[in-house]
């Protein structure tokens, strides 16, 4: 033990033995508020984003190459496996651009109470389903 | 942290931070982050509107699109926040999961240098397009 805080941890025991007291407990055994969620979610569709960064750096490698490997990209973006790729990228994309405005608005002060933190919630998660319809739908009606 | 606890220094968190100098980049590296989620909320908008423009375009669509001045501009815009906000971010979440020390400023470093080389090569690939 080296600081205060780890003191604060450690008791003693009706037999003078010292332990260390309960952490509160993990996180399987909360219940799933809302907020909790999509405050997960945020960090979540972050990285996936992150991993999507490849798919965008291999399109924008192939369009510089020749007519030949462009069109491969293109076919493979047009595949099953593609379309889920660009799939889970669109949503990820649109919830994380929704949550991160959200989260710009608490930046500057708003939002903070109960009903408040609900109803934007909720309101992404609207927001991104609507969207995400909406951009497959345009988007595969313009393919 | 585990087994039996047992005393042998007692220190404040004042006392083991004292010494080793301020973190000085934390409030640079929130307001960063910030600053690039506000550029890329337009930049966001309109590329997503420009991949479903360009949704099954041929190669030349796709070169004459990255060819004019304000879309070429728009990316490198696009890219250079989206790869700084990228990197802020996965900063954060291997130091919320990393602890130790050695293991965690290796992960990140490989993380930024991973995101330096997408973002030089996803530049790179832009311009000798539009240039």
């Amino acid at each position: 033990m080296r600081d205060v805080r780890d003191a604060l941890m450690t008791a003693r025991n009706s037999e003078g033995k010292l332990v260390r007291r309960p952490l509160s407990p993990h996180i399987q055994v909360y219940r799933w508020p809302l907020s909790m969620a999509l405050s997960i979610l945020h960090r979540v569709s972050g990285v996936a984003l992150g991993v999507g960064t490849l798919l965008l750096t291999w399109w924008l490698v192939a369009a510089v190459s020749s007519d030949d490997v462009f069109d491969r990209a293109q076919w493979f973006m047009g595949s099953p496996i593609g379309l889920l790729l660009l799939f889970g990228w669109s949503v990820a994309l649109i919830f994380h651009f929704f949550s991160g405005i959200r989260h710009l608005v608490w930046d500057a002060g708003f939002g903070f109470d109960a009903p408040a933190y609900n109803t934007s919630g909720w309101a992404v998660l609207i927001a991104t389903g609507v969207c995400t319809v909406l951009v497959w739908v345009v988007g595969l009606m313009a393919w | 942290m585990s087994g039996t606890p047992h005393i042998d220094i007692l220190r404040s968190p004042l006392g083991r931070a004292r010494g080793l100098g301020s973190a000085r980049a934390g409030s640079h590296h929130w307001w960063a982050q910030r600053l690039t989620a506000i550029a890329l909320v337009p930049l966001t908008l309109w590329f997503i509107f420009s991949v479903i423009h360009l949704s099954g375009a041929t190669h030349q669509v796709v070169i004459d699109w990255l060819s004019a001045p304000l879309t070429l501009g728009l990316m490198v815009a696009l890219i250079v926040a989206t790869f700084h906000h990228l990197q802020l971010g996965l900063q954060v979440v291997i130091e919320d999961y990393v602890h130790q020390e050695a293991a965690k400023t290796g992960a990140v470093l490989l993380m930024k240098a991973v995101c330096v080389i997408l973002a030089l090569v996803c530049l790179v690939s832009v311009l000798k397009i539009g240039l």
